[in-house]
Formats: structure tokens, sequence, C-alpha cells
């Protein structure tokens, strides 16, 4: 592998048929050290304001959300857990009537909802307590002022951000039906309301819209959706929620994801093209912003080129970060970890992908930390759990999760996302003890 | 079905866990979900342990249900065997795993692995953190600690020492990863013992091996730092190699010359030598003439039941604090925190939901919090200073500097812990004479904590708050100049007041308090 894009092919691998042209993806099974689905829950309660998430599972559920954002939020949360005890496995009919009690004395609580998903866990799931039946007697109990829904974050189902994904997911049936004929574009995953607002800013600069975003701030303004509606993934880990929007006849413009300055213009390109605006527009409307997200990235190139990173698995961002950090900071990669390869999403971020990156799909922590060891690479990527203990080990991490929480999508955010990279690293040399 | 935001506990297996990330050569497989996995971080991120805790899940998904989840654990525990090499094995399984019974004790057993396997039963569905890890520490000494009759049985009425014919020798046992300074306190207590001439022999789980719990029996008495940890151990140690065990936990003065009375007299030790092992400043301190405005501010005691009873006693005995309200979250302790409480004239909080929590510290107006990290939140919101006492622990309660609630030097670190987030006398004087300064305002901060600790935003959530608390009487109107008057008292005792007032006026008849109604209820209840 090498980070610089032009260097010279060999002789010998222009020649060889078998040189790898694209990235090697494989498969490894093992202990997986990732979060569950919960987790997503953590940024989805801030961002639909008036939604509450209430999580129907164990003691173990209610302190992994406590204890993934690492602080807790007291700003009055909303999300809770419904605790289930041994009188609610005893039988499920019980079950259902603790459930209805929970909800009606969450709401009275919390008049201000009008939103509620009921999120299942791997208890809910595994003593089969069906709560698309519970949201449906629920919606109807406590219509019209609140909607219940229904989305698994279970750990035996979702990895992560994929919480994310079943959440939305579960929205798109609710989505009223786009009625006019003209097109829409629909921006779809949780992004930093900064970040919406800058999006919405450069699309609307190109003549691109209505624009309109899932998940919406509130949920009084779900945005419409119909066969003219034609969507861009905002994240790389929404797979079932394209789906189910392709089911209601919206279309995926598929491209890069917007990070880093060659991402966000791919991304902003593929919405361009179906708009048909003028390659000189849009050079116009993209070119400040894009001057100076190169300018911001060539600040950190010094600090990162030629650095080795290797990513744990984690948020599934990895793929779409490694190619920012390959193509736009002229670091190595040594190895691409991800609990799940999209491989159509991603095949726009694959084919910038140096060639014979390893993709590793899935994870055994053991066999990938002993790689890590023997790689000693410059950056690891890891979650919480593993950072201490490698940089215990002398190896500089960043964390992942801060990759989930802080925003690096588009333009003016490239060089924050490269920053966060820089900053271990930095932190490393100036320490002189 | 319990509907919980925050909970003081997590499940059962993170009690064990905390249990095998103290000991050294103990690998706990849990059967579990990937999500589980998160409970590393607690202790790689809020205790900042430099390695990861000892722990292999086997991380099964739905597809693995109903087929082979339990070949799943079979091949975790022997590859972790592998790899690990521990010289004891946990198995047991998290809430998910419990539900599909795939027994990982019977499983792991018929590995036929070299070394003990200590099979775990925690009860998700009804237990919490610290009765796990007061079971796996049980099972684990039970498992370890050689055959019950001990080798060099005592006669009845002489200790193992008498036989042995050396210094007499304890066990600390009771402290954990993740657990409130027992880092420290461990260290502290250490120093107190030796001071008096007792050895410790095994301290255990925090750095001790599984071949030092095969030591414990030989120790003459145990010493039980806490109880809801330890105390299932050291009753069966007791039961099997008739070791006592200590009840007093040495926090505070009184409880520390307690301790060393109760230790010196198991030992065979002169009890009063004992007691002069060590001082603290804290009597000193408490009785220089600038503590007296310490005399009977009102405090509200909140955590796991050690703590919270030793807070209770430090509080009312030695700083001359009056005690408002008491309460735990460790239900399996709940009597005692009760006995604590009706001695202090008070009802017993138990319980474990914060908000309950919150309510009764709402109710009690106190003038400190003593609680644990939720309660700071809590009391931050109501605009009351606080201190924490007590698990569950954050990454501020692992402080780099030495920091022992136990034993002499913890009680100087209490009476400073306690006493900083106080307004400073004087202060307080100056502020109740000339409430008209400008600066004087209901937000401002005692000065030796800065500017804006106290930030503006919080001044009316603390007015929501008390309004929350139940008006005694919403008949008796207030004269405009009562009202004016009224808001020359300082807002942390403003609350008491009106309350006051309040219902002097509902007992004397009077519908509209005027300015001399405030202080005719003012002389009937005095401070
Ligand atoms: S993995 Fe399952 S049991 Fe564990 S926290 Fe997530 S949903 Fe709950």
């Amino acid at each position: 592998m090498n980070a610089v894009p032009d260097c010279a092919v060999t002789a010998d691998r222009a020649t060889a048929p078998t040189a790898p042209t694209a990235p090697t993806a494989r498969t490894e099974r093992g202990q997986r050290e990732v979060f569950c689905g919960l987790t997503g829950i953590v940024w989805l309660h801030r961002k639909i304001q008036d939604a509450f998430f209430l999580v129907v599972g164990s003691r173990t559920c209610a302190h992994l959300i406590q204890s993934a954002a690492g602080v807790m939020i007291f700003a009055e949360p909303r999300f809770a857990t419904a605790i289930l005890d041994e009188r609610d496995l005893a039988g499920l009919a019980d079950a259902n009537a603790e459930l209805d009690r929970a909800v009606a004395r969450l709401l009275e609580r919390r008049p201000d909802i009008r939103l509620l998903f009921l999120v299942g866990s791997c208890p809910s799931e595994v003593i089969k307590l069906d709560l698309a039946r519970a949201a449906t007697r629920l919606s109807v109990i406590h219509s019209p002022t609140v909607r219940v829904r229904h989305y698994s974050g279970s750990g035996i189902e979702t990895t992560f951000t994929q919480g994310e994904d079943a959440c939305l997911a579960s929205l798109v049936p609710s989505l009223p039906v786009e009625d006019t004929d003209a097109a829409s574009l629909l921006v779809v995953g949780a992004l930093p309301d900064v970040v919406e607002d800058q999006f919405d800013r450069v699309l609307a600069a190109m003549g691109i819209g209505p624009v309109r975003f899932l998940p919406p701030r509130r949920s009084t303004e779900l945005p419409p959706v119909g066969p003219n509606t034609r969507f861009l993934l905002a994240q790389p880990f929404l797979a079932d929620t394209a789906r189910a929007l392709a089911a209601r006849g919206a279309r995926h413009l598929p491209a890069t994801f917007p990070f880093g300055a060659e991402g966000t213009t791919e991304w902003l390109r593929a919405a361009a093209r179906e708009w048909r605006v003028s390659p000189e527009r849009f050079e116009a409307v993209t070119a400040p912003a894009r001057a100076r997200a190169t300018r911001a990235l060539a600040r950190y190139r010094a600090q990162l080129e030629g650095k080795r990173v290797f990513f744990m698995p984690d948020s599934q961002l990895e793929v779409p970060l490694a190619r920012v950090l390959s193509r736009e900071l002229g670091m190595e990669l040594v190895e691409v970890g991800t609990p799940f390869l999209h491989r159509q999403h991603l095949a726009a971020e694959l084919e910038r992908l140096p060639p014979g990156t390893a993709i590793v799909e899935g994870q055994d922590v053991e066999r990938q930390l002993d790689r890590v060891r023997a790689a000693r690479p410059d950056v690891t990527v890891c979650g919480l759990g593993l950072a201490n203990p490698l940089e215990a080990e002398g190896l500089t991490t960043k964390w992942s999760i801060e990759l989930v929480f802080t925003p690096i999508h588009g333009y003016e955010q490239a060089g924050d996302l490269a920053e966060l990279f820089a900053r271990p690293l930095v932190r490393r040399v100036r320490l002189a003890v | 079905m319990q509907l919980t935001v925050w909970t003081y506990e997590g499940p059962p297996h993170v009690g064990a866990m905390r249990i095998a990330a103290a000991m050294e050569g103990v690998h706990y497989v849990l059967h579990a979900p990937q999500g589980d996995t998160y409970a590393d971080l607690l202790f790689t991120m809020i205790e900042r342990r430099a390695s990861r805790p000892p722990v292999t899940y086997t991380t099964f998904q739905a597809r693995d249900l109903g087929t082979d989840t339990a070949e799943l654990f079979k091949t975790s525990a022997r590859d972790a065997y592998a790899r690990f090499e521990p010289e004891a094995l946990l198995v047991g399984a998290s809430c998910t795993a419990e539900l599909i019974q795939d027994d990982p004790g019977g499983l792991a057993l018929a590995l036929d692995l070299p070394v003990p396997v200590v099979p775990l039963e925690l009860p998700a569905y009804q237990k919490k953190e610290n009765w796990g890890a007061a079971e796996t520490l049980y099972q684990l000494v039970r498992a370890l600690a050689g055959p019950t009759i001990p080798r060099f049985a005592p006669p009845p009425g002489e200790t193992q020492r008498a036989v042995r014919g050396a210094r007499p020798r304890c066990n600390l046992l009771g402290p954990t990863s993740l657990g409130f300074r027992h880092r420290d306190d461990v260290q502290e207590v250490r120093r107190l013992l030796e001071a008096i001439g007792v050895e410790v022999a095994v301290t255990a789980p925090l750095g001790a091996r599984p071949a030092d719990l095969a030591r414990l029996g030989e120790a003459d008495f145990n010493v039980v730092l806490y109880p809801e940890i330890a105390g299932l151990a050291a009753q069966w140690l007791q039961r099997s190699f008739r070791q006592p065990y200590t009840k007093t936990v040495p926090i505070g003065v009184g409880a520390t010359r307690d301790f060393l009375r109760e230790v010196a007299t198991l030992a065979g030790l002169d009890p009063e030598a004992a007691v002069r092992a060590g001082e603290s400043r804290l009597p000193w301190y408490s009785r220089s003439v600038d503590s007296t405005y310490l005399t009977g501010k009102r405090v509200f005691v909140f955590g796991d039941a050690t703590h919270a009873i030793a807070a209770a006693r430090v509080a009312t005995e030695e700083l001359g604090f009056q005690l408002v309200g008491l309460g735990t979250y460790s239900r399996e302790q709940a009597r005692d925190v009760r006995e604590v409480a009706k001695r202090h004239g008070l009802d017993a909080l138990i319980a474990d939901d914060y908000l309950e929590v919150e309510d009764a510290i709402a109710r009690a107006h106190p003038e400190l919090v003593l609680g644990t990290q939720m309660e700071r939140h809590v009391a931050k919101r109501l605009g009351i200073p606080c201190a924490v006492i007590s698990a569950p622990v954050h990454v501020q309660d692992f402080p780099a500097r030495y920091s022992p609630q136990m034993g002499f030097e913890g009680a100087n670190v209490l009476f400073d812990t306690w006493v900083h987030p106080l307004m400073m006398g004087l202060e307080e004087h100056l502020l109740g004479m000339f409430r008209e300064d400008f600066e004087f305002h209901d937000s401002a901060a005692p000065s030796h904590l800065g500017h804006g600790a106290r930030v503006a935003v919080e001044a009316p959530r603390h007015d929501a708050a008390i309004a929350h608390a139940p008006a005694p009487a919403a008949t008796v109107a207030w004269e405009p100049e009562a009202e004016l008057e009224l808001r020359k008292i300082p807002f942390f005792v403003r609350a008491k007041a009106r309350r006051n007032t309040e219902s002097y006026a509902v007992a004397q008849g009077i519908a509209s308090i005027s300015v001399g109604t405030l202080y005719d209820a003012k002389a009937h209840f005095g401070r």
C-alpha cells in the first residue's frame, strides 16, 4: 500500500494480471467488542426534540445507555428503560399490562412528548415480547397526541449505529405521502443541526429542493415521501432505512459519503446531477467551501502524512473515514475493520481506497489486537474499552465514539475531522512525562 | 417492570467483573451478547485501568439462538483458557443468556480444564451489582479457600496465633475494582493495622491471586471493609474456619477508634493502646471556633449502606450537623440503615429511583447533600452544596492524590471535602446582614469556589424546586411588605422560613402574613 496516489506503478504490478485492483475484504468471527444498537439513543434523543425512547429491557440495557455516553446527560433525558423483572418473565400478559402502565406514567410526566419509540432489547426479543403489537395498542390508547413506534436496538440484532438505522426505518411507513409532481430531496441520517443548516444552504444555492431531513428535528415535521423523492444517505449505516424508502418509491442517489472535501463534493454532485445543475453553477457554489476544506486539511496533512492507521470495527464509518485519511491526508491504511460492509452503499468509497487495502468485516477482538500489536500503527481507532489498554502499551489511539458524537460531515468540518486524528499524535509529542 | 433513567447499580454480572478485575490470575467467561461488552469501559475509562478487564464475552447473535450458543460458549471458554492461562476460571451468564439457559457452569466443567472452574448463578432479573460482587467473592472463596476444616484447627477459645505462636494476623476483605476509594482505603487500613502490630495476611479480592484465597484460613480473623461485598464471604469463613470478623467500618474518627478497639480485642492486644495508633486533625478542626458555623447545618445523606451509615455518624457526631434525611439504594442492608435513621428520628429512604431521592431532598431542604454522583446532579439542580461519599463512581472519584475515606487520614479527607462546598462562616453572616448589596444576589457562590460556580440559570430552577415542595397552606396570603422582608433572608434558608411562617400562620389561624407574623414565626421556631 502506498498513500501517494500517483506513485509510480511498477512494471511488475502493471504486468501482473493478479495484481490487486480492489480492496480485499474478508470476514472474521469471534468476540465482538462493540456496542449494541441501543447506543444510538444517546444522540437520537437529542436530535428529535419531542420524541422519547423507552427501552424495554434489563438492568444491563439501562446501565449500557448510562455508561455509553461516558457522562450522564442530566438535562432531563428523553429516554428511559422499562426494566423487566421476574414477574414480567413469569407471564407475558402481565408484561404487556405493566408496559402500558409504564407508558401511561411516562406520558403523564412528559406531556410534551409526541412520538414514543418502544425500543426492543435482547431480553425482550428472547422472551418474544411483541413490541409491534404493543406499539399499535398504545398508539390507539394515546392517539392523537402521541404516536408510538417500535424498533429493535438489541445486541443480538444490531451493532451500534445500526440502532439509528432501525429507528429511522421504523419511521418510514409513517412518513406522509408526497403529493406534488416536483422532485424533492431527502437527506437521510441524523446530522448535527449546524451541519444540516450548511447542507441546506449549499443545496439551496444550487436551486436543489425542496430539501428535507430524516430524522426531522420535531416529529410533527415528518418529511413526505413518494416516487418523486430522491434521497442522499448522509451516513453509511442506513441499509434498512434506504430499503424502506425505496419501498415507498423514493430513489437513492448513490455517492461517496460527505466526509472530507472530495467526499462532500461527490455527494453534493450526485444531487446536482439529478437536478441538472450546470457544472459552472456547481463549481461557483461549492468552490469557496471546497477551497476552505482543502486549506484546513492541508494543515493536518503535514502532521498525518505517512502515518499508519488501524481501524477496529465500530460505527461503520470506518470505510469512508479511511478514504479521507488515505486520499486527503496521505495516511497509510494498515487495516480497516468494520462491523458490517454494505458493498452497494459503499461502492464509491471502496473504489477510492488504495488497491489491496485490508478490509475486515466482523470481528475477533483477540486476533485483531494481535495484529495491532504486531503492526504497531501510529494511530489505532478503537472503542472506549480498548483505548486506554492500548495507550498503556505505548500505542496511540483515537476513540471511535467521538467520531459519532462530533460534527465531522461536510466541507466546514473537514478540518475538525482531520484534527481528531492529529490530536492524539500531537499530544503524545507534547508530553514529556 | 420498573421505569428507570439512571441506575445506582449495574447488573449483577458487573459485580462479578469487579471481583475478577480486582484479582490477578482470574478470568471470567461471560455468556452475553455483544452490547454487554460496554462494561469494559467502566474499568478502562472510569477507573483508567491500563489493561482490559479479564473478561471474555461469547457475543452470541440472533442467528446463533437455538442452534449453537452452547457450542459457542464452550469454544469461547476453551479459547480464553488457552490464551490467558488463568489460575481460576469464573463462568456465568448475563441477563440475556440467563433466558436461553445454556448452563455455562455445566458446559465449562465438561471441558475438563486443569484449573478450578467456578460457576456463577447471578439472577439478573432480581439482583444487582453489589449482590453480584458479594456472591462472586463468596463462591470464589468457597471454591478456593481449601478444606473447610483448617489443618491447624485451634482448640475452641484459642486463636490460630496461639497455635502458630506469632504476631496476630488478619485478612482484609472487600476492596474491589471500581470501588469508591477502595484503593486508598486498603493502604490506610493496612497502615493502621501494622501500627498496632497486626499483620495483614491476604487482601482480597483487590490484588489477590487464587492461590492467596487458599491461604485465607491461616489468619486469626477477618477485617471486613465493605460489608455489602465481603459480608457473605466473611460469614462463611467464620463458619468454616472459626475466624471472627470485624463489624465496625472505620470511616470517621469515632468509628476508626472503635474499629481499632475491636481489632485489638480480636487480636488479643490492648485496646486502649491501639486507639493511640494514630490521630486525625478532624477533632481539633471541628472544635476550632471558625467551625461553629457548621453547627446544626441540615444535611441529607444518601449512598450505599456502608457509606451512608458512616456519613450519618461523622456528620452528626464529628461535624455537629443535623441529619435531615438518610437513605440508601442497598436494599440488602436496608434494615441497618433504618435503625440508624430511627435513632435520628427519621424514616430511612430505601430507594433506587433517583427521582424519589430527588423529591425527598427537595422536601427536606438540606443545606448540604452527602450523596452519590446522582445526588451531586440533583443538588446542583436544586442549588444545594454537595459532596460525594459513595459509589456509583465517576472518573472524578479516582483522584490522582491519596484520598482514603477510612482511618484517621480518611477523616481528614472527609472534613475537607464536606466542609469545602459550604459558605464560610463570616461570609454567611455578611450575606445575611447586607441583603441589599448588589453582589450578594441569590446565585452568588461561596467566594472561594470562584465566579460562576453557581450559574444564574440555576436560580430559577432552585425556586421551581422549592415550589414543588408541598405548600402547607396555599390559602395563606403574604402581604407585600412581608414578601419583601422574606427576600432579605438568604436564599438557602428562605424556603424554610417561608414554610415555617406559613405553617405557623395556619396554626394560629392567620389568613394574611405580615412582617410581624414573619418574626413571630421566627421567634416560635428558633433555629
Ligand atoms: S446487548 Fe442486549 S442485553 Fe446488552 S445492553 Fe444491548 S440490548 Fe441490552
